[in-house]
């Protein structure tokens, strides 16, 4: 094992690049640009030596860093990582460039601070290596916390119209589960006997009551985040006038804090209030599924339509992980990662087609295939990907998470499993409705809509494709390193699986 | 007839008051003596040496942990800890009180007499230097809470109350701008004041009837052994609190708070927000502590049930505050409710986050007025909060400063507000009354709301012709600033500093 701290300098180096950014020169926009691009490839470079230097069959916990913070109270720096917290690090070192990339432009045009735009999104990205890699609780609900702050701003001073009462809404909601879980990061803290390290905390006996409640914090903040049916409210608003760079990063990992906190803190801290909530998480799950299904059926706004899908597949992915067994959790960690890849393409894509159109509304669309034949070309293989198409990435992780479930669960599996043709019914009717069909004639008028595809465009879109692709033959790489980690939080909770050589089946 | 024998007084232990004390007349001489020119100076000087001088004695006595004076003082490790607090934050204070630049004269009024409104008043507004005893005047007050904290008898207690009381009624009465809602708040400050003192002394005269004396000590020990009705006692303490709960503004004895905030001059309103908050609650957990400790079981859920209004009602009504003054004033009220959380969580960590708390709100809480002292117009500070719309493209500094302050009001990680919440709450489900902290939490989201509000004007709108523009700040505002937002940082980055010293010193002598 390599001693070099990559945990921590990971942590560090995009708030040390934000800072370098936020402080040059209105008058200098694309310096900024390249600065931060380079800069987050510096990152994705750094994250693949992690990616290397972390032994798949090894220790649950790797790369483990400790240095003292608060003596008097047990809270350290201590960063560590597990196969589930690697592949978020790496979407997230994967994405932020390609979504810098996307959001070239996109501070243009709102008459504020070019620099500091981008500064945000490393500020978001080093916010959100943070929350990954930290192994110490009080580390973590830092971060938890602070990430709101740079996607406040992002929202609020870049977004679209209402975006003050989608940024506060966003604010408001994570707050009220941030706070929640403060009471419950204290109430853990005490019982622990005053100590916030992760593995010390697993240890700890705590009567029924305590660990139900010290449960139900956490869990309500991860739902909040999530976010979990009926938790969502925020999302739609948030993503839908998001500008498209930072909403790719909303629904593409901030998001995923939320599922990944209940699989590092809920299961293994208070593993018998998991099982006792676990039929609750799972309905809550199924109605995600099919709710937001319904209501992305129904929505107008591409963005919004595509939060929705996102809150659907976070219900998948919520089923994934109550279901407790080791398939349906390698299909919901596997989900997380695809999830980022495949809305994180939607949602750019869509981004693209709104900066053309100057429109969200799917109406101000019809036919837009005719005038920019490869985007449209994209949205559909995006939308393929969120629906789950054979071949794709995301189905892998759908079929697991479903025949997970089904081993253990037939009901829930079952109504999940209507969730994919509702899927199949959004994803398809807005393409037709969209880039299909006859020409809107309004489109002809627009001057955007008379470029395809840019080369920008191409290099943003080309490694999402590809990996999907990739992914969806050979999910290997990924599954290698998830599933010890898998495998030991559902060890945690006490779950046994009825079928436990599936899983290397089904991911061959 | 027996002859009456001064009690030895240990001299280095009460150094501190004393220097303040005479620091305070010697300011008084100044007024009489010194050229007006040479005045504000001097004044400034002498206070800003009295109160450097009394906390270099304050450190000196880090260690003593004893009673002097015949028992009316004690000079413990809390008494020590928020008298150093109380002259840091002064200190700051004092900054704020000398800017003579954002205002040619300074914020307070060269002559309070005048008529409002009269051509000699508009002469004064336009010209003259403001007053310059107010820094006596502040040093008294300063001097009283120094005692406040220390007082180990209910009479030197209430004393101490008065003395620092009557020089802040003054106080707030000195605003040069808005002189009538200056004088209206002094007014009301004085009066529901005097009635808050007669509750306390009252409560003082019940409990000699119960214990026959009026030392800690002696009514402990009556509380624990007397088999009389301890309804005296009960009455008594239920009148004290009153009186001290009427300092800390908790609910429902705050009224008096957002008036007196809005109208005071803004150095003095941050210079209560800051000091007359640790005075009165250093006094409380005295009270509480010392002296009362043995009936924690009895007033702990009364006391619980007003943190929790306090709490709630604090931070509904600062939510629909429209001025930047009155939101501090009622987030003032709230975190009066997050320190009784912290004083009822009781035993050495509740005493300790409570110190810590203290400190932290202090120094946010003066860089809050801070840049409220700079957001101004050709009337003086812009108050409304429509005004501060577009505050972030116009000066983005300040509104930088002031979203930070805001962010650690709120409790967001990285800053005072959190780890002094934290630190509370931990105390409070130790001490077992997790109901209080649950009632924190859902307070502090709705105490979220006003904040961000700011934010979102500030930030998120856009500059209107009404924008007022951010004056330079003169050197004093500046440090005060940076020193208050600085702290707010480090003592939510490396809060082990503060909280060893605070978990060092919360040892009370009986």
């Amino acid at each position: 094992m390599s001693s070099f701290p990559y945990l921590s300098v990971l942590t560090v180096a995009p708030l040390v690049g934000a800072l370098v950014v936020a402080f040059l020169p209105r008058s200098r926009p694309e310096l900024a640009k390249w600065l931060t691009l380079a800069w987050s490839l510096g990152i994705l470079a750094l994250t693949v030596a992690l990616w290397v230097a972390f032994e798949a069959g090894g220790e649950r916990l790797q790369l483990r860093e400790s240095y003292p913070w608060i003596p008097g109270w047990g809270a350290n720096f201590t960063f560590a990582v597990d196969g589930i917290a690697l592949v978020m690090l790496m979407l997230i070192a994967v994405l932020v460039p390609i979504v810098i990339l996307a959001a070239w432009h996109e501070a243009d045009a709102s008459g504020r601070s070019v620099p500091v735009y981008f500064a945000l999104l490393l500020a978001l990205e080093s916010t959100m290596i943070g929350v990954f890699a930290a192994a110490d609780v009080f580390l973590f609900y830092v971060f938890f916390e602070v990430m709101l702050v740079p996607m406040y701003f992002l929202i609020g001073s870049y977004g679209g119209a209402k975006r003050q009462y989608a940024a506060v809404k966003f604010f408001l909601y994570s707050l009220v589960g941030g706070l929640f879980m403060l009471a419950a990061v204290v109430g853990l803290w005490v019982a622990g006997g005053k100590t916030f390290d992760w593995a010390a905390l697993t240890q700890i006996d705590m009567s029924t009551g305590t660990e139900r409640w010290l449960f139900l914090g956490f869990f309500l903040a991860f739902a909040i985040k999530a976010p979990f049916f009926p938790f969502h409210t925020w999302l739609p608003d948030a993503g839908g006038v998001a500008p498209a760079g930072a909403g790719a990063l909303l629904v593409g990992i901030l998001d995923k804090v939320g599922t990944f906190g209940i699989l590092r803190y809920c299961l293994p801290l208070f593993p018998d209030a998991s099982r006792y909530f676990a039929p609750l998480a799972l309905v809550l799950g199924v109605i995600g599924i099919i709710y937001a299904a319904l209501l992305a059926v129904g929505q107008n706004d591409l963005k919004r339509l595509v939060s929705y899908t996102s809150i659907a597949h976070f219900g998948f992915i919520g089923v994934g992980i109550f279901a407790f067994t080791t398939q349906a959790g390698t299909g919901a960690v596997l989900y997380m990662v695809n999830h980022g890849l495949a809305t994180g393409l939607l949602f750019l894509v869509v981004g693209m087609l709104v900066a053309r159109r100057g429109s969200a509304l799917i109406t101000d669309f019809g036919g837009a295939g005719k005038y920019v034949p490869i985007l449209a070309g994209v949205l559909f293989f995006a939308g393929l990907a969120s629906l789950a198409m054979p071949g794709t990435a995301p189905f892998v992780s759908e079929f697991l998470v479903l025949v997970g479930t089904f081993t253990v669960n037939k009901p829930i599996a079952i109504i999940a499993t209507l969730g994919i043709v509702l899927a199949a019914a959004y994803v398809l009717w807005m393409v037709q409705r969209t880039v299909q069909g006859t020409p809107n004639p309004a489109l002809a008028e627009v001057e955007g809509m008379r470029r395809d595809i840019t080369l920008r465009e191409k290099v943003v879109v080309a490694p999402l494709i590809a990996m999907i692709i990739v992914f969806g033959f050979y999910p290997k790489p990924i599954t290698d390193v998830i599933n010890p980690a898998v495998q030991a939080t559902m060890q945690d909770v006490g779950a046994t699986d009825p079928a436990p050589t599936a899983i290397t089946e089904a991911a061959k | 007839m027996d002859e009456l024998k001064a009690p030895s007084i240990d001299y280095a232990a009460v150094a501190p008051i004393l220097i303040l004390f005479g620091a305070a007349c010697l300011g008084v001489l100044v007024e009489a003596f010194v050229p007006r020119r040479a005045r504000h100076a001097v004044q400034l000087s002498l206070a800003l040496l009295g109160t450097v001088a009394g906390l270099v004695v304050v450190v000196t006595q880090a260690s003593t942990r004893a009673t002097t004076a015949a028992g009316a003082l004690a000079i413990d490790g809390p008494a020590v800890f928020l008298q150093g607090a109380i002259l840091v934050l002064a200190l700051v204070s004092l900054l704020l009180m000398g800017e003579r630049k954002l205002e040619a004269g300074g914020a307070f009024v060269p002559q309070a007499a005048i008529t409002v409104g009269s051509d000699a008043d508009v002469r004064q507004a336009a010209r003259a230097p403001g007053l310059t005893e107010v820094y006596p005047i502040a040093l008294f007050a300063i001097a009283g809470m120094l005692l406040f904290v220390a007082a180990n008898d209910l009479l030197t207690m209430f004393i101490a109350l008065e003395v620092f009381s009557l020089p802040l009624y003054l106080l707030c009465a000195l605003a040069r701008r808005r002189r009538l809602l200056s004088q209206e708040a002094a007014l009301k400050y004085f009066l529901l004041g005097s009635y808050a003192s007669a509750f306390f002394l009252f409560g003082v005269a019940l409990i000699y009837g119960f214990v026959g004396a009026v030392d800690f000590g002696s009514i402990h020990a009556a509380a624990a052994e007397s088999d009389r009705d301890p309804l005296l006692l009960y009455a008594g303490l239920a009148m004290l609190s009153i009186g001290l709960l009427f300092k800390t503004a908790a609910v429902p004895f705050h009224v008096w708070t957002p008036d007196v905030y809005q109208g005071a001059p803004t150095p003095i309103t941050a210079f209560m927000a800051a000091c007359t908050k640790v005075a009165a609650f250093g006094a409380l957990l005295r009270v509480l502590y010392v002296g009362f400790n043995g009936l924690s079981w009895d007033f702990t859920p009364i006391l619980g049930v007003i943190a929790v209004l306090t709490m709630i009602i604090g931070a509904v009504l600062a939510v629909t505050q429209t001025d930047i003054k009155r939101l501090l004033a009622y987030s003032s009220i709230a975190n009066a409710g997050y320190l009784l959380v912290g004083v009822l969580a009781s035993g050495e960590a509740g005493l300790a986050s409570t110190m810590f708390y203290l400190v932290a709100y202090g120094f946010t809480v003066l860089g809050a007025f801070a840049v409220v002292m700079l957001v101004r117009d050709a009337d003086g500070e812009a108050g409304h909060l429509s005004r501060w719309a577009g505050l972030g493209r116009r000066s983005p500094l300040i509104a930088g400063l002031f979203t930070f302050i805001l962010l650690a009001f709120a409790g967001i990680p990285l800053t005072s507000g959190f780890i002094s919440k934290f630190a509370v709450f931990g105390a409070a489900i130790e001490g077992g009354q997790t109901w209080l902290v649950i009632a924190g939490v859902i307070s502090s989201i709705v105490l979220a709301f006003p904040y961000l509000r700011v934010v979102v004007m500030m930030w998120l709108s856009d500059p209107s012709e009404a924008t007022p523009t951010v004056s330079v700040p003169g050197v004093f505002t500046t440090v005060a600033l940076t020193i208050g937002v600085a702290m707010t940082l480090l003592l939510g980055v490396a809060p082990s500093l503060l909280l060893d010293l605070t978990s060092g010193a919360a040892e009370f002598v009986q």
